[in-house]
């Protein structure tokens, strides 16, 4: 690096650390309690003598371990199946977003067509509706009317399959819940991936063009490979956003396919709080994100500015 | 044309044009049908869907046809509901207090941290790790440390000899917004500092040569250069705060009595507890109505903000 950096007054750099500190101090927090027994939690050994025990863990994942924790006796948290549908659901609603995303995106940049504006206008005010909102309509949607009839087809084929009562609806399962993810990224993920595809010079796909490419193969060999950068931010977004999405996922899903903040949720409110394994849970939980992060902040900051900055 | 080969005729070689044009045409409306398809199913149709629905007496077991229309009903039992009335005041004084504070503390911080040191982008990384956990995570985390006796800040105080404060009981709705300052803060240092570190050099080259004074620079120079940007910033924000429904539900679950809860918890408590999805449907409406507004507001505002700088280019261009 020939950077050359300013000096500064220690009370500066004081003041860094007590910010740092205070950013990750919580997550620090939760990593080391659940570590903890939960008397050594309530007791109040405070500070970082005690003995790490990964009970709290093997609690936790009971239902995915090879072997038998000694100090269960029922594995009633059922967090591994809960890790798989949060897995499932984030990773498939990630990947159809950003490729239908992206083309949307294309489209609105590139294209002069009847019903642009309005189109654009559309994603932004979309953008700003709140989970919430959707879940009287998608619950409503996804139980009644979203539907195969059982008599039908293709749903008698499902019932005779699976069994079961009634019709085969959406709710309940996955494809009913990445449904409703890909449609509320949508309108973010185009929005910034717009900005992105902006700044590819447009001689490069009429150079394309002149030597005879199609539209999607411009559209998949020349403008995707440059718009990496905004791919991964948006891609970082959706995933961040299915995998901690907690009110949808719980209006929709049943036992089988709960998600983690569902689990957690459910564990908070009785009344009395295993904090060891809660914050193991949480953590877990935590993870990806964490992992995310720590290996591609500047996409994520690239995408928050590019997301925001162009308004 | 590259695939205008020798063999083929006049003719065909029209019609494969005329092909390839209409293809092109169309090729906008190809890229774009996933997207409208998927929104329309799952986005746009579920809104209608609850406009309608909001003029019904609906129970959750009951499909929307069986449901009794009663027309506005529900908007004016709401709007005469003082928990409705109060649970809109609890989100406005949430928003307000969340967006005043982050913008302080994050604009002021970017001014300060806006320097040439070293380890800035690990220092970035760091601020930016809080918003990217999970909601539900967050309000885990903030619940355990306002916990009366075992939580990290009672404890605290408890060890320096001073009383207890009773975070989640009387102080819930002050504990709850700096749960959402500690989370999301960062939002706004890290677009301030792009915003900063993007300014032109000259104008704060030539303030320094005249000799204006560090507060001068910012007040004067800084700050109304980042301004378009920061009203952005605290927009979307703002629009965010409405948003907001795990944390609040995981620390509190509202309570307690009604001093956290904000629409988006009384939303869905009115549809899962009460079972009232006609009223839950209207609340989302208001909800709905006030967000539209902000929205609207954002996109005029940017629209001016680039008719304005437009026309200053212009006007430069002009001069010169």
């Amino acid at each position: 690096m020939d950077q050359s950096y300013d000096r500064q007054n220690p009370a500066f750099y004081a003041v860094i650390a007590l910010l740092v500190f205070m950013s990750v101090g919580p997550v620090l927090l939760m990593f080391v309690n659940s570590f903890k027994l939960d008397v050594d939690i309530i007791g109040g050994t405070t500070g970082l003598i005690f003995l790490p025990t990964i009970q709290n863990y093997e609690t936790a994942l009971c239902d995915v371990l090879w072997y038998e924790p000694d100090h269960l006796d029922f594995c009633s948290l059922k967090f591994g199946g809960a890790f798989i549908n949060s897995l499932i659901i984030a990773l498939v609603s990630t990947a159809l977003t950003l490729v239908i995303g992206c083309m949307a995106a294309y489209a609105l940049v590139r294209f002069r067509f009847m019903g642009r504006d309005t189109v654009s206008l559309t994603t932004l005010m979309v953008r700003m509706v709140p989970p919430a909102v959707l879940l009287v309509p998608v619950f409503g949607l996804w139980n009644n009317e979203f539907c195969l009839d059982r008599d039908g087809l293709i749903g008698g084929a499902i019932r005779d399959t699976f069994g079961g009562r009634g019709d085969v609806c959406l709710a309940g399962t996955h494809t009913g819940i990445i449904l409703v993810y890909v449609a509320m990224n949508l309108p973010f993920v185009i929005w910034i991936l717009q900005s992105f595809i902006v700044q590819v010079p447009r001689s490069l796909e009429e150079a394309a063009r002149v030597d005879g490419a199609g539209p999607f193969q411009v559209f998949f060999l020349v403008v995707l490979p440059l718009i990496k950068p905004g791919l991964a931010a948006a891609a970082i977004f959706t995933f961040r956003i299915a995998w901690n999405e907690y009110l949808l996922a719980s209006a929709l899903s049943d036992r089988n396919t709960k998600t983690v903040p569902i689990l957690i949720v459910n564990n908070m409110s009785e009344f009395n709080v295993e904090w060891g394994v809660i914050m193991a849970t949480g953590m877990l939980l935590a993870i990806p994100p964490i992992i995310f992060t720590l290996f591609a902040s500047r996409q994520i900051i690239t995408g928050m500015t590019a997301g925001a900055v162009k308004g | 044309m590259a695939d205008a080969t020798l063999t083929s005729s006049p003719n065909a070689r029209t019609a494969r044009r005329r092909r390839t044009e209409r293809l092109n045409r169309l090729t906008p409306y190809l890229f774009l049908g996933p997207a409208a398809v998927i929104m329309a199913i799952a986005l746009l149709y579920p809104l209608g869907y609850m406009v309608w629905g909001s003029f019904r007496d609906w129970d959750p077991s009951q499909t929307i046809g069986e449901a009794e229309f009663v027309g506005l009903k529900n908007y004016i039992t709401l709007w005469g509901d003082p928990n409705f009335r109060e649970s809109l005041g609890v989100t406005l004084r949430f928003a307000f207090f969340v967006v005043t504070f982050e913008m302080v503390i994050g604009v002021g911080l970017a001014l300060l941290l806006d320097r040439n040191i070293r380890g800035m982008s690990m220092l970035r990384t760091m601020f930016i790790l809080p918003m990217m956990i999970a909601p539900v995570v967050v309000g885990l985390m903030w619940r355990y440390m306002y916990h009366p006796t075992v939580g990290t800040f009672n404890r605290t105080l408890e060890s320096l000899g001073l009383p207890s404060v009773d975070w989640l009981g009387q102080h819930a709705l002050m504990s709850v917004i700096i749960a959402d300052i500690w989370q999301w803060t960062p939002f706004i240092f890290i677009l301030a500092l792009a915003a900063l570190q993007s300014l032109p050099r000259s104008a704060l080259e030539a303030a320094r040569i005249d000799g204006a004074t560090a507060w001068q620079q910012i007040w004067y120079i800084k700050l109304p250069l980042m301004m378009p940007v920061l009203i952005v910033t605290g927009l979307l924000r703002l629009i965010d705060a409405f948003k907001v429904l795990e944390v609040i539900l995981v620390m509190t679950e509202g309570g307690p009595g009604l001093s956290t809860e904000i629409l988006a918890l009384r939303i869905s408590r009115t549809a899962t507890e009460f079972r009232e999805l006609g009223v839950a449907a209207a609340m989302s409406n208001y909800l709905l109505l006030l967000l539209l507004a902000l929205t609207l507001g954002m996109f005029a505002f940017t629209r001016w903000q680039e008719a304005r700088a437009a026309k200053v280019r212009m006007a430069a261009e002009e001069d010169s």
